[in-house]
């Protein structure tokens, strides 16, 4: 909402700097998201009136004007050539400065002098489409539509040498969309008094009905109408005080009715429109519903096809109107228009919203009557723009109203116990301070300590105790209410086990050299094709938004397999050589599609590593050393099939034989899909899985104290026989004297048979209770070696 | 005899005070003290000195014997001093070559500024919790006292699933979940991610994540709201940081209040970050509606309550002064790096 500091001085006494008044207004609720100063830098511009131009003697493109300034004829060399003898235009004259700071100063052109400069609207940062119809936009001078005193100040004729102050209007407060409700609120908040604008009451008299007649077919979309109608109108431009006003409110000026229409529409909030009695069929106002597929052309020419959501205003023949939006063009005001009827109507907010959306078409009207606006408003507003019709000598108002009004809205009364602002704001204020505080605002309170209090029809925002405190809270001002702490002993600041868990993960993984990602929850439905996913694959069962920014994001997603493998495609593409990283997100899974309850929402820790020499090994290494972080001890790696993985380099994940996760190298046709020619390991688990199998609980076990002794073994076995059987083998056959098992050296080539492969150990023999001899662990040692070569065939490397 | 004696101390005291090496000492101590050295030989011949000589001669010898061990011991030392002030010379190296680093990870930006948050806010005794990203439009609008007619209801601004089903357009819903399973008091934080349809930019992002704070009890008022909201900035953003508290609008607060901190990054007295007014908009608060408390079954008359929405994002593109979201979710390493 933009205000113009001096159209905000005709309603109250503002007698404070601008940066001071702002800062109040916010503190008291009125946001403030900019303030303009026009004409700021502007200095020495002023009107001045052609009186000569002759040709450049030395140039083609130039030529010489001699421009009276009031106080002296002054010379100026332009390249301009929209301009004429007697135009009036702004001249910068030597020594002055524009609106970006550049400095005038006379000069030689070509060898004639030119003591300043004429002006385009460009160089005086005007705005084209806040200026008077009818201006001159070409690239040219900026040549002044009448003729204004000789050597007066631009600032002063185009209204420049004022403030504008937008304000940020929030959705409750529809009643702060208009010039009165910013100034009731700035009346309020400097305790200064409110001075209402004059209006035009109308009397008893039914002359108006000699005009026009009205009919509201739909009462709830309309459930107030009230027209007046305007006799003996001179079409012309409204006067320069009102142009300014509407220009720097961001309103073009079109002509009197028209802007007094809107000049109240902007004071009051109140939108209204104005019909040319003559093109309305049998002079009749109809309210009601559009047909389907009706036709409109609305005054921004454009047409449009409505259907019965949308509320029209019609004659007995056609539409004239979008309710509320827009009026239509064929019933505009024109030149030469003598009578005029001012529709003012209160519309359905919803309703409103809807239409506006339907037809993509938001009006200064529409952002207005789609917050709902005060009923009591309309009659007010249409004697308003009454009284500045005849003011302004526009036209002469016919006596009487029209007013179908038929459900007037009984104002609200609020129970309010005084005892109640301390308890909820923690401050004391006296009953007379709150009393004071909410008639500034126009409620009307009676009552001591418990009080009645009838809040005005403008403010529907105001529904209960809570409300009338925050009424008292933001004008006894937010930064007087005193901070205090809360007690701190009966409540103690806690983290759950799983977020300790997630913590530890996460330290773990970054220890491993991984780093944290974080990516979006939509995904592309092709997502599960790059990834080659079966098409029988539960993950396919994916969740769809209604409403996705796009198909790219149209999914939510069931694994996090593919954002990983993007973010590795888009690193490896910026040419990062290498990279780890791990995710710790959200997957969504629909218990059944489509939704008809809330689905699974499963935590999984995604990792993915490319470049850098990885291999299976280095991921299923940073997977068991999370293990351990998390004190998980029963788990197992078995092979196991994954259609996005290389067939022969993945794996599962088990933990007291529950599947966790699957990890290996990504299928080359999935990293082909992300364009990715190196390599890449991933791994997904099932987070809140490890969460549950997690022991947070760490008990010591004591140190040995007997020694240990080690064996190393060197056996060949064929290539079928995998670690994990051979690690199992020695492990149960060791009984409990094996204390570890190590696999430091595989061996394949030259010296072994094709098909066959060379596996050496490091077995660790200890005993809890006393020191191992030499027989005891012989003994040990060639029960494993014998297993070994019963059960897979194992061959002793000598 | 005696000459001899005399001889053999000044010989061995000038060679032991020229020797150069350990070797060279040893060979010393052989020659003189050795099974075979010229002490130990002399000594051999004692027996033939009368009974009157032998003490003396006996004694001169001895203080010869130990004066060499003692002399030999302390070149021993000096040459062991030496031998090592050379190997050590030997020894130096390039400090300034690279050391060999362990590759090391790191958490997510928004981890580590979450983290911070939340240990401030278990300071003050706040719980952590979370809730579905995944919600009812009851939830996430109904309870939250926003009208059937609320502008965020739109589909231009929240990403629905079905009619009832969206994704949460705020952390609020919590609120009300929390406040459905537990009664007052309540202290409870709620990170976590939210969607709204906002097209991808430097200032947007259709996901993006908040931190929801909510406090229920008997006898909670707006001045324990600023109170605590003030500490967590100066815990947050340094002790010098002040607050401001402005009125605002929020469905499912009344008094409603947005709080900006003086900026960080330049005290309050203007810059880029700040866009010059030199403070910085943190976060949205006020006291719970008591609508939003009677729809969760707690009678407003008696308890009240307040709470407050930070976008965790914004707060730290502020603290890094990282300058386009997008860098957030596009994870290259170089970037992820430097936190
Ligand atoms: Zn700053």
């Amino acid at each position: 909402m933009l205000v113009p500091i001096k159209w905000l001085m005709d309603y109250v006494d503002i007698d404070l700097e601008i940066n001071d008044f702002v800062d109040f207004m916010i503190m008291s609720g009125s946001n403030v998201e900019s303030v303009k100063e026009t004409g700021k830098n502007i200095d020495k511009v002023v009107v001045g009136k052609i009186i000569e131009i002759k040709d450049h003697p030395n140039a083609e493109k130039l030529i010489i004007t001699n421009v009276d300034v009031g106080s002296e004829i002054v010379q100026i060399v332009t390249g301009a050539t929209n301009i004429k003898e007697g135009d009036y235009v702004p001249v910068a004259l030597h020594g002055s400065t524009l609106p970006d700071g550049t400095r005038i100063k006379k000069g030689n052109l070509r060898g004639v002098e030119s003591k300043g400069m004429l002006c385009s609207p460009d160089e005086l940062e005007l705005e084209a489409e806040n200026l008077p119809e009818g201006t001159d936009m070409t690239d040219g001078i900026h040549i002044f539509e009448k003729e204004y005193p000789l050597g007066e100040d631009i600032k002063k004729v185009l209204g420049l040498d004022d403030k504008i102050i937008e304000f940020e209007i929030t959705n409750n407060r529809p009643d702060c969309l208009s010039i009165l409700g910013i100034a009731r609120e700035a009346a309020a908040t400097l305790k200064k008094d409110l001075k209402y604008p004059q209006i035009d009451s109308p009397s008893e008299s039914k002359e108006v009905d000699n005009y026009i007649s009205i009919d509201v077919r739909n009462i709830d979309l309309c459930p107030r109408l009230a027209v007046r109608v305007i006799k003996n109108i001179t079409i012309k431009s409204s006067p320069m005080w009102m142009q300014e006003r509407l220009i720097k409110s961001g309103v073009r000026p079109i002509n009197n009715i028209v802007d007094i229409t809107n000049y109240v529409m902007l004071e009051l909030g109140q939108p209204m429109h104005a019909y040319d009695l003559k093109k309305l069929n049998k002079r009749k106002i109809i309210v009601r519903n559009a047909n389907k597929n009706e036709k409109i052309t609305t005054l921004d020419e454009k047409d449009r096809v409505l259907d019965e959501s949308v509320l029209v205003i019609a004659d007995e023949e056609r539409a004239i109107g979008v309710a509320g939006i827009m009026g239509g063009f064929d019933s505009e005001i024109e030149n030469d228009t003598r009578e005029v009827a001012i529709e003012c109507a209160n519309f359905n907010p919803v309703s409103i919203r809807k239409s506006s959306k339907l037809l993509g078409l938001r009006t200064e009207a529409s952002s207005r009557f789609e917050k709902g606006l005060d009923m009591e408003l309309a009659s007010f507003a249409l004697n308003r723009a009454c009284y500045l019709i005849e003011k302004l000598g526009a036209g002469e108002v016919v006596d009487g109203i029209i007013d179908f009004y038929p459900n007037k809205k009984n104002k609200r009364v609020i129970k309010f116990d005084t005892d109640r602002v301390k308890w909820l704001l923690g401050i004391d204020v006296k009953i007379s301070e709150v009393k004071r505080m909410l008639k500034s605002l126009e409620f009307e309170v009676t009552g001591n300590k418990m009080l009645d209090i009838i809040v005005p029809t403008f403010r529907d925002d105001i529904m209960m105790e809570a409300d009338i405190n925050e009424e008292i809270a933001r004008l006894y001002g937010y930064d007087n209410i005193p901070s205090k702490l809360m007690d701190t002993t009966f409540t103690q600041g806690l983290v759950s086990d799983k977020q300790k868990i997630v913590d530890i993960a996460k330290n773990c993984l970054t220890a491993q050299g991984l780093f944290e990602v974080l990516t979006y929850s939509f995904v592309s439905p092709s997502s599960f094709n790059k990834i080659k996913l079966n098409k029988d694959n539960s993950s396919r069962n994916a969740i769809k938004l209604i409403n996705p920014i796009g198909e790219d994001q149209s999914i939510m997603r069931t694994t996090i397999i593919a954002n990983m493998l993007e973010l590795i495609s888009r690193n490896y593409n910026r040419k990062v050589d290498d990279g780890c990283f791990f995710e710790i997100s959200k997957v969504y899974l629909a218990k059944s599609l489509p939704l008809n309850e809330l689905p699974e929402e499963k935590d999984v820790l995604t990792i993915g590593m490319y470049g850098g020499g990885y291999d299976f090994y280095d991921l299923k290494g940073i997977i068991e050393n999370l293990l351990s972080a998390l004190n998980i001890e029963n788990y197992k790696v078995v092979a196991d099939n994954h259609e996005t993985f290389h067939p022969g380099k993945v794996a599962k994940l088990l933990i007291n034989n529950k599947t966790i996760g699957v990890f290996g190298e990504v299928h080359p046709i999935v990293i082909d899909n992300f364009d990715i020619p190196l390599s890449v390991f991933v791994g997904e688990f099932d987070f809140d899985e490890l969460v549950l199998q997690t022991d947070l609980d760490r008990k010591y076990k004591p140190l040995p104290k007997f020694p240990s002794i080690e064996r190393d073994i060197a056996i060949v076995v064929s290539d079928e026989i995998s670690a994990g059987q051979i690690d199992e083998i020695i492990r149960t056959k060791g009984a409990k004297l094996v204390e570890k098992v190590e696999l430091f050296d595989v061996y394949k080539g030259s010296q072994i048979e094709e098909g066959y492969k060379s596996l050496a150990y490091k077995i660790v023999y200890r005993s809890s209770e006393k020191t191992l001899t030499e027989k005891d662990i012989t003994k040990a040692h060639n029960k494993i070696l014998n297993s070994l070569a019963n059960q897979v065939g194992a061959i002793l490397r000598q | 005899m005696k000459d001899n004696l005399e001889r053999i101390k000044e010989e061995s005291s000038d060679a032991i005070k020229k020797v150069q090496t350990l070797k060279q000492l040893d060979d010393i101590r052989v020659r003189y003290l050795g099974k075979k050295g010229e002490l130990t030989l002399l000594l051999r011949e004692m027996g033939k000195l009368n009974p009157t000589e032998r003490p003396i001669i006996g004694q001169m010898a001895n203080d010869i014997r130990n004066g060499i061990n003692k002399r030999i011991e302390e070149a021993t030392i000096n040459l062991k001093k030496k031998d090592l002030e050379l190997r050590l010379q030997h020894e130096s190296i390039d400090v300034t070559i690279p050391g060999k680093r362990k590759k090391i990870g790191n958490k997510h930006p928004l981890t580590k500024v979450l983290d911070e948050v939340i240990q401030i806010f278990i300071g003050m005794g706040f719980s952590v919790a979370e809730g579905p990203e995944i919600e009812t439009v009851y939830y996430n609008f109904d309870a939250l006292n926003h009208s059937e007619t609320h502008p965020a209801r739109d589909m231009q601004d929240t990403f629905y699933i079905t009619e009832d089903i969206l994704l949460r357009s705020s952390t609020s819903p919590n609120q009300v979940r929390i406040m459905e399973k537990q009664g007052p008091p309540i202290r409870v934080i709620v990170p976590g991610k939210v969607f709204r349809s906002d097209q991808i930019d430097a200032t947007h992002s259709p996901m993006f994540h908040q931190i929801e704070g909510l406090v229920v009890d008997k006898g909670i008022t707006m001045a324990n709201l600023k109170g605590t909201l003030e500490v967590f900035a100066k815990m947050f953003y340094g002790e010098k940081t002040k607050t401001k508290f402005r009125p605002h609008n929020f469905p499912f607060t009344e008094p409603s209040a947005e709080m900006d901190c003086t900026c960080s990054s330049c005290n309050g007295s203007g810059c880029h970050i700040c866009k010059d007014t030199g403070w910085i908009e943190i976060l949205g608060s006020g006291m719970v509606h008591p609508n939003v408390l009677a729809n969760c079954g707690i009678d407003p008359e008696i308890y009240s309550g307040f709470a407050f929405g930070m976008g965790l994002d914004r707060i730290a593109l502020l603290k890094y002064d990282i300058s386009d979201l997008r860098l957030m979710f596009e994870n290259d390493k170089r970037f992820l790096m430097q936190f």
